[in-house]
This record gives C-alpha cells, structure tokens and sequence, in this order.
C-alpha cells in the first residue's frame, strides 16, 4: 500500500487523466448522478417520513376511538333503529376490565357554542376533558397550562383554547391566560393556550373545559358522546377494539353481532397503512439508488476499458521501458478508485446542496411538505465505501486487460 | 553480452503457422554495434522483439548478459528490460501527454527513484542529446528529430547495457538522420552495445558490423569499413 503515499504515483495519476478529461468528466457524471440521486431520493424520502412523523407524532398511535350509532337489529325486546348513549358507568366497568390492556381511556363529549370575548366572538367547537387526553393527544402550549385534576375535582370555569381561537378573540400581544371569555353565556377563565397542529389534532379549533364542569353545565348527566382508549404496548390493538365494543354490548343490551351500534376507528390501524407506504417508498428508494449506483460503477468499467484499449500503445511503451505489469494493473484500479471517489464526493456534495435547497423551499414552516429532508451519515459513508469498493472491482477488468496483452502487441497498435 | 542459440519462432496465422526465424546463431560482444538488416518480412523486427525480451522465442537459448532467457513471466521481463535494455522506436513511441523531460524520466520512475532526481538526470541527458531548452514542451510541439533525440535520452537513462533500436531513423529525413546515428556513434563509444534494426545501406553502413537477414536465416555477418577505420 506504500504506493499510495507516493506523489509518483498521483502525479501518473494526475497527468493521465488531465490528458482524457471528456472521458474523465463522463466517468465521474456517471457516478455522481448514481450518489446524487441516492442522496436526494433518501433524503427526500426522510423528509416525507418527517413530516408524517410531525402529523401524527403529537398522537398516540395505538388508539381506538369508540362512540355509539343506532342499533341495526332488535334485541332483548328492543326495537332497531335504538338510539342510545355511552355512559360514565361503561367507562368505570371498561377501565376495570381491562386494567391490563388499557392505559388511557378519555370520556368526552362536545359540542358547538359562540364564544364570547369583549366585542369579539366566534363560533367554536366546546370539548368536555379529562387531563390524561393530553397524554393521547398531545397539547403542545403557548400559554399556561392544560387541565388538571384541581380543575376536575372542583368544577373550575376554566378553558385552554387553541392558538387561532386566540388570535381571533384576542388583541395581538395580549396576555390571555387569567382573562375571561363567554362560552355559551357562561364566563370561563383562559388558562391555557395550544398550538394547533395539523392533523393530529381533529379537535379542530376547540376551548377544553374541565368534563366535570361540562356535565354541569350542558347538564349530561352521565352521558359520555364517545372516548378515546389508548392501549399498553405489546396489546392488540385490534383484538381490543373488538373486545371493548363487544363488552360495551353487553352493557347495552345490544345484539352481539350488531355492526352499527358502536363506531370505532383504529388510528394505528390507518397510520400503519402510511406507515406501510413510506416503508416501500424506502426500499424503492434504495433500490433505484443503488442500481443508478451500480449503472454508474459500470459505465466506470466501460470507459476504463475503452481508455485501456486507446492506452493500449501508452501501456506498451510503458512495459517496454520497465513497468511490471502490477505497476500498471495498480495506475488503472487505482485512476478508478480516484474517479469514483471524486466522483462520490461531487455527488454527496450536489445532493447534500440540493436537498438543502429542498429543505429551503418546502422543508420548513406548519405545512412543510418534506421535513427536514436529511441522510444518515453513516448511510452515506456505507454508499461511499460500498462505491470505492465496486470501484476498485471493476477497474479490475480493465487493469487485467491491459497487462495480458504482450508488450509487444501493445507496440503494434499505431 | 547477447548470445542466441538455433533460435526459432513462429507466429500462428489461423490454422497455419507463420515461421519467421528459423534457427539464428548470433553472438554480439559487449560494446559492439551491430545492425540487422533485411527486407520486410525477414525477420529483423521479430528477433528485436525477442532480444529486447517483448517477445518470447520458440525454441533455442537466448542468454542476455550471461543469463539464459527462459520461462520469463512479466513482471521478470520487466525488471530486466528496466536493467538492461534501452529502446528506441521508428515512431518514437513518447507519450504525448507527457513533456520531454517527464517522458525521459519515466524510465527512472519504474526504477523506483524519486522525482527530484529523476528529473535531474533526466535533464542531464537531454542536455546530452542537445535538448535541454526544450524539456518542458510536449511531444507534439517537437520535430521528429527532436522526438527522437528525446528517445534516445530516454533509452539511455536508465544506463542499459544494450541499446535495440528499431529502424530509428525510418521516420527522419537525412540530415537528422545523420544527427540520430552520430548520437548513436557516441554511445557506442561509451561502450554501450548498440543494435539497430534498418533497411537503409546508408545507416547500416556507419555501425560497425552488418548482419543480413533473409527468411528468417542469417545469410552475411560482416564488419563494415567503419569498424575496420577504428
């Protein structure tokens, strides 16, 4: 290897390929398209997976929404078409039950009101909520605080908005938390105020009211609209929501293979179809990427090839006047390693700009479309290796090619 | 210094083969200067090839410095030519993206010297060869005398034992002609061995002994006037 350190060497280096610089610069195109393109496309594909990540990040995937419809067959003396409620007493026999399966489990119920704050108004959506939906959905909050268990146990006037409730009843730069709003003709002291985000919160613009105030308040009894139950890890999701719904049955008097009584939506279930996607969109990433790799490796081989067989005279006068054939084999694996590792670094170098270009143009802000499009370094160093090493493999080909011709041969050729 | 012994080769010419040399004794001393002369096709060029160890014989022994040339791989060859042999070409064979001075040097390069002092005997031996002002220009901006002189530079630096030449004046008009054999008078004089390959009776002339060759089989081997003046 101490051939390697020797400027000898890198001056022969040097002087062939200044002399072919079209086929040098075609040569190192080849390769740099290969790794710019498995730059970008990683990249990109990083960035979707970011932004998808940044949607449903503030949620807890392995949730189940639950709530009820009408009943589609008569049961137990009932008539279909029975409309019915989910009440608190499911909610305490479900948190029972299943004690092992459940580790969150939200009651709530909604509504819509105008609310009212000085000579500004809105029409917004009012949600009755426990402090743990915080832990479902995650608030992430300008001002103040969330709902707590104080806010519950005393039936505090309290109200956490969202950020463009905020804006819409309030003064720019003014202070919310501690002042009041009407909700519903009633008054309710701000606490909190959250960034909306952008699908992860279905909320959609919403005041939170501690759920005991709002049973008080828009007089539901026990009544319960629907909840949301997040399971332990390790639980099947699925085989829980059928569970839950088929305990729920049994609470009311529902036929048990009624299909409209309960709704439910499984948000694992249709985050892992994305999830699903963006896996595929992976391996299509890393195939195309490497085979545009391999293309270019190849085109490597191809034009050394070609360049030995110009060279072919070059080479003989080379052997004729004392160079061993592993002499010459080393100048050729080696101008390929170079070009490929040039090449290699332009291409890292142009991808890493352009994806820096995309991260410029859509990768930042609320609705971003690529988020943070990024490559693992490491990713990129296994390409780059995996690329010298290709590299030195097919300056092989050429590099024997150009030693079996006998030197005499080699001469001939004008 | 080049002894060869019931020398044959021949070439495969599709299902037949092609018998060049059919069987040369040639002796050549150390310090002689010999050319080998012929008509295309005699041979002349294919026994270069085998005393300049780019080729290798059929049958017979070929001793060069004492050493029987036998089973040469490449890289073997390749050391002795760097020792020993120094090569001119009718078409020069420089390499075009190198300058005078780099192509000199190359030589030197296999010979695993380093790059201040090859070039500086490079550049002594361009001087040598009246070239020093032009050690920096590529080959295209030379003459083909030029070009040759810059090959005779570049077979000499290395201090070969023997010189092959390969009908080094085939390209060149007259007067440069002269200029390229008066050079090769004078190494010769330095006691270098000198074998020239020709068809030219003028170039022939100036060496010292002439051998002729015709289908393969020497048929004269004579000192010239020249050798006999000394």
């Amino acid at each position: 290897m101490k051939f390697l350190f020797e400027s000898d060497t890198w001056q022969e280096i040097y002087g062939s390929i200044r002399k072919n610089k079209v086929r040098t610069a075609i040569t190192i195109i080849g390769v740099l398209w290969g790794i710019f393109l498995l730059v970008v496309l990683l990249g990109s594909a990083r960035g979707l997976e970011n932004s998808f990540n940044k949607l449903f990040g503030n949620f807890a995937t392995n949730s189940v929404f639950v709530w009820t419809q009408s009943t589609d067959t008569p049961f137990k003396g009932f008539q279909k078409g029975r409309r019915f409620s989910l009440t608190m007493n499911d909610i305490d026999v479900l948190k029972s039950e299943y004690s092992n399966e459940i580790k969150l489990l939200a009651p709530r119920n909604q509504t819509n009101n105008l609310i009212i704050k000085d000579f500004k108004s809105g029409d917004f959506r009012v949600s009755g909520d426990y402090p743990i939906l915080d832990q479902i959905q995650k608030k992430k909050l300008i001002y103040g605080r969330f709902l707590n268990e104080n806010d519950i146990l005393n039936n505090s006037k309290v109200t956490v908005i969202s950020e463009d409730m905020y804006k819409q009843l309030f003064d720019i730069d003014e202070m919310p938390v501690g002042q009041y709003i009407k909700i519903n003709s009633i008054g309710y002291q701000v606490i909190g105020v959250y960034e909306a985000s952008n699908v992860g919160n279905f909320d959609g613009d919403c005041a939170y009211i501690p759920f005991t105030t709002y049973k008080r308040v828009y007089n539901t009894a026990n009544k319960v609209d629907w909840m949301m139950i997040t399971a332990n890890e390790n639980v099947d999701i699925e085989q829980m929501e059928r569970d839950v719904i088929l305990t729920l049955k049994g609470l009311h008097k529902v036929h048990p293979n009624d299909e409209r009584a309960f709704g439910s939506a499984n948000l694992g279930k249709e985050i892992g179809k994305i999830t699903g996607f963006l896996t595929g969109m992976q391996f299509l990433t890393w195939f195309v990427g490497i085979a545009t790799l391999i293309a270019g490796v190849f085109a490597i081989g191809n034009i050394l090839l070609i360049t030995v067989k110009e060279r072919t005279n070059e080479i003989g006068i080379r052997r004729a006047l004392g160079a061993t054939p592993k002499s010459i084999r080393q100048q050729i694996i080696l101008e390929s390693v170079f070009l490929t590792t040039i090449a290699g670094m332009l291409g890292i170098i142009f991808g890493s700009l352009i994806l820096f270009g995309i991260d410029s143009a859509i990768g930042q802000g609320d609705d971003a479309v690529l988020v943070n499009p990024t490559v693992n370094i490491p990713i990129i160093l296994i390409a780059f290796i995996t690329l010298i090493i290709l590299g030195t493999l097919i300056g092989l080909i050429p590099a024997h090619m150009a030693t079996v011709v006998r030197p005499i041969e080699a001469l001939r050729e004008e | 210094m080049i002894r060869i012994e019931k020398l044959h080769k021949s070439y495969p010419i599709g299902k037949d083969s092609l018998h060049v040399l059919k069987g040369i004794d040639l002796h050549i001393k150390e310090g002689e200067f010999v050319s080998i002369m012929g008509s295309s096709g005699s041979g002349k060029s294919t026994l270069l090839n085998i005393v300049g160890l780019l080729d290798i014989h059929d049958e017979g022994d070929y001793y060069l410095n004492g050493q029987l040339i036998k089973d040469m791989n490449e890289k073997k060859a390749a050391l002795l030519r760097n020792k020993f042999l120094g090569f001119i070409f009718q078409s020069f064979n420089l390499i075009s993206y190198k300058t005078a001075l780099e192509n000199v040097a190359l030589p030197l390069y296999y010979k695993g010297m380093n790059r201040k002092d090859r070039l500086k005997i490079a550049l002594d031996y361009l001087e040598k060869v009246g070239l020093k002002d032009w050690a920096n220009h590529l080959p295209n901006e030379l003459s083909g005398g030029q070009k040759q002189r810059v090959a005779i530079a570049r077979a000499l630096v290395t201090k070969p034992k023997v010189v092959l030449a390969d009908e080094p004046t085939g390209a060149l008009d007259s007067t440069t002609t002269d200029n390229v054999m008066d050079l090769l008078k004078d190494i010769n004089d330095e006691g270098m061995t000198v074998f020239v390959i020709t068809h030219e009776e003028e170039v022939a002339e100036q060496t010292k002994r002439i051998v002729r060759l015709k289908d393969g089989l020497i048929i004269s081997d004579e000192l010239t006037k020249a050798s006999k003046a000394v």
